[in-house]
């Protein structure tokens, strides 16, 4: 099919809010793409969601006192890359978390760095997909001061994150830019625990836990993701789970 | 009175039944592959593999069938929401809800369904109605509790556990008093839908099987004019 015509058909379809479903398997413009039926049922979700959230609101948030006693770790723990041993070793001091891609001035940030930045502090309720869930306080700096203060550039769609463990996910800039996603380097009042990602973890509120990222290692802001990996989107994806993870 | 047809199904409540009833049977078992990586239930916001249950059910821990489990159970829940909202509008718009599901006066009379209690716990076919055949009132209740309280039930405790649709609709948390909470809902109002389903299947096979399942599938009940 000649690209125009189909161009014109999403155009068309997209008015009457019938784009994600022609589109199927690549709701988002560049972003992941999952063939067959899930990818079906992947996008009536995601197209749905987007809808009722609309207005970006912000996920619930609890007072000090709900915070869980008991809060899970899962995967990883402690990474065993020596990088990182050595650089637990000094208390993170040489650790630094790169922001690259898109942006207008490329900048390594240190955690005094982003401890010096606007903070924000939220508890809210951690749902895996095992079915567990937790409550737990995080501070850290919002993603979206981040990306500004490096001057992210219009063309960007996408921000894909990888960690020290070697996992890696992307969150499109409606996610990345919401408020409350941030980078956690505090947990419950304390320093975040290397259990639960020190130093700096991603925390994305209006999705399962695993689209929170543990162990930072770097952010790069792209137009499309349909090139990384298997074009799923996420390191997860591959494995078989949804990129989105809204329910 | 005009004689109601019988057993006589439309086309969209045949469609819906099986339709549902395939997205019924995936749910029913993808939802078992979510469950075995947390076979615990709780009530309130948390809850963890750590944290005190309120049951733990006698399954086998599986952390490796969330992934298909997750997959299945979304693609089913959008298909069967989606035959189950045409179902009900259907029924709704048709009158078919009322003329054929609801209750009749005459059903609700405590002498009628005293009776037909019995009759059903000494597993003899109900008193036979004025000479039309509709369904019994036990049937008919059993119906409207699937379509209008297990079934919406189970669709807005599901929701409940999604961190994304809760972000939009907070009150959800409120309706059913925590995620936790919603879940040990889900999967209560699911143990009451597979307990329909077993008595379901075991009315049809006792009841001229053969009969009913042409019914359900083409519509006609196969039925000869001496029989009427």
């Amino acid at each position: 099919m000649a690209d125009i015509s189909r161009r014109g058909w999403l155009v068309g379809a997209s008015t009457l809010g019938l784009a994600p479903w022609l589109g199927g398997c690549e709701p988002i413009e560049g972003g992941p793409s999952r063939p067959g039926l899930y990818g079906l049922s992947d996008t009536l979700t995601l197209a749905t969601q987007r809808f009722l959230l609309r207005d970006q609101p912000l996920a619930r948030e609890f007072p000090p006192e709900a915070i869980s006693k008991i809060f899970p770790t899962i995967n990883t723990t402690d990474p065993d890359n020596p990088d990182y041993r050595r650089s637990k070793a000094t208390g993170f001091s040489d650790w630094r978390l790169p922001v690259s891609g898109l942006v207008e001035r490329p900048t390594a940030f240190s955690l005094a760095a982003l401890k010096a930045m606007p903070a924000r502090t939220q508890v809210t309720l951690h749902s895996c997909e095992q079915g567990w869930s937790a409550i737990g306080g995080w501070t850290g700096v919002p993603l979206s001061h981040v990306l500004a203060s490096c001057g992210l550039k219009p063309e960007a769609r996408f921000i894909v994150i990888r960690t020290v463990d070697g996992w890696w996910d992307s969150y499109d800039l409606f996610d990345a830019l919401h408020p409350q996603t941030i980078l956690a380097y505090g947990m419950n009042g304390g320093d975040l625990p290397v259990a639960h990602g020190a130093p700096v973890r991603l925390r994305v509120e209006r999705q399962l836990g695993y689209k929170s990222l543990k162990y930072l290692a770097s952010i790069e802001a792209t137009d499309r993701v349909s090139g990384i990996g298997q074009g799923r989107g996420s390191m997860v994806s591959q494995l078989g789970f949804s990129w989105y993870a809204g329910i | 009175m005009r004689p109601v047809e019988p057993v006589r199904h439309p086309l969209w409540v045949r469609l819906t039944h099986w339709v549902g009833a395939g997205a019924f049977v995936a749910l029913g078992v993808s939802g078992v592959a979510i469950l075995l990586a947390l076979p615990r239930l709780f009530w309130g916001e948390t809850g963890a593999n750590d944290a005190p249950a309120w049951i733990v059910l006698p399954l086998p821990v599986n952390l490796e069938q969330t992934g298909w489990g997750r997959n299945l159970h979304f693609l089913a829940a959008w298909i069967f929401v989606l035959s189950g909202a045409l179902y009900l509008a259907a029924a709704l718009v048709s009158g078919h809800l009322f003329r054929r599901l609801a209750p009749e006066r005459d059903q609700l009379r405590p002498g009628h369904l005293a009776g037909e209690l019995r009759a059903h716990l000494r597993l003899r076919p109900p008193v036979p109605a004025s000479g039309r055949e509709r369904y019994n009132a036990l049937q008919k209740l059993a119906y409207l509790a699937v379509l209008l309280v297990l079934a919406p039930v189970m669709l807005l405790s599901g929701l409940t556990m999604s961190p994304g649709v809760t972000a939009a609709y907070p009150e959800l948390f409120t309706l059913f008093g925590g995620r936790q909470s919603a879940r040990t809902v889900h999967f209560l109002a699911a143990t009451l839908l597979v307990a329909f389903l077993l008595v379901h299947l075991w009315q049809v096979a006792a009841n001229r099987p053969l009969r009913l399942l042409r019914g359900m599938i083409t519509g006609r009940t196969g039925r000869t004019t001496e029989e009427t």
